[in-house]
């Protein structure tokens, strides 16, 4: 029996809609191949990281690749936000005469916030946009093409290892950062005052507990994740040419920042449940 | 008695509407060089790209070393490659790696090979391209020459049954692409593997091939010797030669 409704092909719908609409419906499209795409390319992450055999060497490589050379920028990043954040911050609390407050406010800032999104911003930026050129200039020059015809499978190699080791460096990246962003927080005390390191330190100690710890850093495996997912779905699907692969560095960090501000959005929700 | 190593049957494929392969056949023996000529764009790279498994066929059957590919798991795919040999168009040498890392890599998966073993693998692979004192060079630093030979003695290194040439002359000057040439006739010999060479290189055809096809608009126009092409009735296939 017919129900009266009728599918309309691409070329029925294209003629019934303004030519000004058709760029909306080719973005739509896009969008949602996007997400299509994207969810094929994770599930095929979780299949190929179960299955052996293990990269462990090239696991091992990318971890001081991604981790080790990231050290510097995200040092300096941190002590200048510790720093910074403390000069900012002073005038407002002496205003009400908390200045005493300054290391225990600025300790759970950047511990609970500032030190996890900054560094995944940074890390982004640094370790996103690299992973996402690299991959694209493998795919252009036909390096993917050449790894598969040698019988090595290369989403195994080249991206799952990059996956687990950003997962798996950004947290350690994030404590790194904590740790010398405070420190930057004790030189910002000490430029109008007189506090001593021991003194700094306990009083952060004694105002930041777990619940400001733990959430914060469990979500910082969860940018390392989406960082290292979205650079190398960029980079490993880039279109072929030069373009592609600027194009795959460029798209890597702006949808990599933008997960990084969703999943913290996320994150924070679920932990005001909790706490 | 002559054996068949690859046999591709009403080969198909299109990307959009562009019908790149129009029904494709084809058979070649072992130890044969089969040159494959064609305009650019006529969907050469496309055919042996379809016969690896790196571009998926709409339709037809491709039999490589008696196993028909589209039956094999992903497993069983690659270790069909591991017979089988490619040389890019532009080499595809991994950048981040040596000369010794780029041969060494398509030998990882053989653990039973001990360290010793491999690196005589690599030195002697690298001997028979001419190049044993490029080892510890990156691809960066090699002309684009070195980094063919660098590319086939990567493909040479896994001892292939099939070798399969994307236009392996394709920007080299005409000396080089004659020892490029050279060299693939060479491999023939004494490897004893079939080879499908890709190419529009009138004299790289000449020197390494015992047969060719001409493929146009994705079908296979004509085949034949060298000999017998460039003196074919056909203008549009004699003009390649002309």
């Amino acid at each position: 029996m017919s129900t009266g409704l009728k599918i309309m092909d691409n070329a029925t719908l294209e003629s019934v809609i303004e030519p000004s609409d058709h760029s909306y419906i080719k973005a739509l499209k896009g969008f949602f191949e996007e997400i299509a795409g994207l969810t094929v390319f994770t599930l095929r992450f979780f299949k190929e990281a179960v299955k052996p055999p293990y990269e462990f060497n090239e696991l091992a490589r990318q971890s001081y690749l991604i981790g080790y050379k990231s050290f510097p920028l995200v040092a300096v990043t941190g002590f200048i936000m510790g720093l910074v954040l403390t000069i900012q911050s002073r005038p407002t609390l002496a205003e009400f005469g908390a200045e005493s407050w300054l290391p225990a406010m600025v300790g759970v800032s950047i511990i609970r916030e500032i030190g996890p999104v900054i560094t995944a911003l940074i890390f982004t930026g640094k370790v996103g946009s690299g992973i996402g050129a690299e991959l694209a200039s493998m795919k252009v020059t036909e390096q993917i093409d050449a790894m598969e015809v040698s019988g090595i499978n290369p989403f195994k190699y080249l991206v799952v290892t990059r996956i687990v080791a950003t997962t798996l460096m950004l947290p350690v990246l994030v404590i790194v950062t904590d740790v010398i962003s405070l420190y930057g927080s004790y030189i910002g005390v000490n430029l109008k005052g007189d506090v001593s390191l021991h003194l700094f330190f306990l009083q952060v100690i004694e105002k930041v507990s777990f619940s400001d710890i733990f959430p914060a850093l469990i979500k910082t495996f969860f940018f390392g994740f989406v960082i290292g997912l979205i650079s190398c779905y960029k980079g490993y699907n880039a279109n072929k040419g030069t373009e592609g692969v600027g194009e795959a560095a460029n798209s890597a960090v702006v949808f990599g920042s933008l997960a990084v501000f969703i999943f913290d959005m996320i994150a924070v929700q679920i932990t005001s449940l909790f706490i | 008695m002559e054996t068949t190593v690859a046999e591709i049957e009403h080969l198909k494929k299109s990307f959009g509407t562009n019908h790149v392969l129009n029904d494709i056949n084809l058979k070649i023996e072992k130890g044969e060089n089969l040159v494959v000529f064609g305009k650019s764009g006529s969907g050469k790279s496309v055919l042996i790209k379809c016969l690896v498994g790196l571009i998926e066929p709409d339709e037809g059957t491709i039999i490589l070393l008696g196993k028909n590919i589209s039956d094999l798991k992903d497993e069983e795919i690659n270790l069909l490659r591991k017979k089988i040999g490619f040389l890019f168009q532009s080499a595809a040498l991994y950048d981040s790696m040596t000369v010794r890392e780029n041969l060494e890599f398509p030998l990882r998966d053989l653990k039973s090979k001990p360290k010793e073993e491999t690196r005589v693998l690599v030195v002697e692979a690298l001997k028979n391209v001419g190049l044993g004192d490029a080892i510890d060079k990156m691809p960066s630093e090699l002309s684009g020459g070195m980094r063919k030979r660098v590319g086939l003695a990567r493909t040479l290194i896994l001892k292939p049954e099939i070798i399969l040439y994307d236009e392996p002359t394709t920007g080299l000057d005409p000396i080089t692409s004659k020892e490029i040439s050279r060299l693939i006739l060479d491999v023939q010999k004494k490897y004893n593997a079939a080879s499908i060479i890709i190419t529009h290189d009138v004299e790289c055809a000449r020197i390494t091939a015992n047969r060719m096809i001409v493929i146009k608009d994705g079908i296979c126009v004509a085949q034949g010797t060298f000999k017998e092409l460039s003196e074919s009735k056909d203008k549009w296939v004699r003009s390649f030669f002309e």
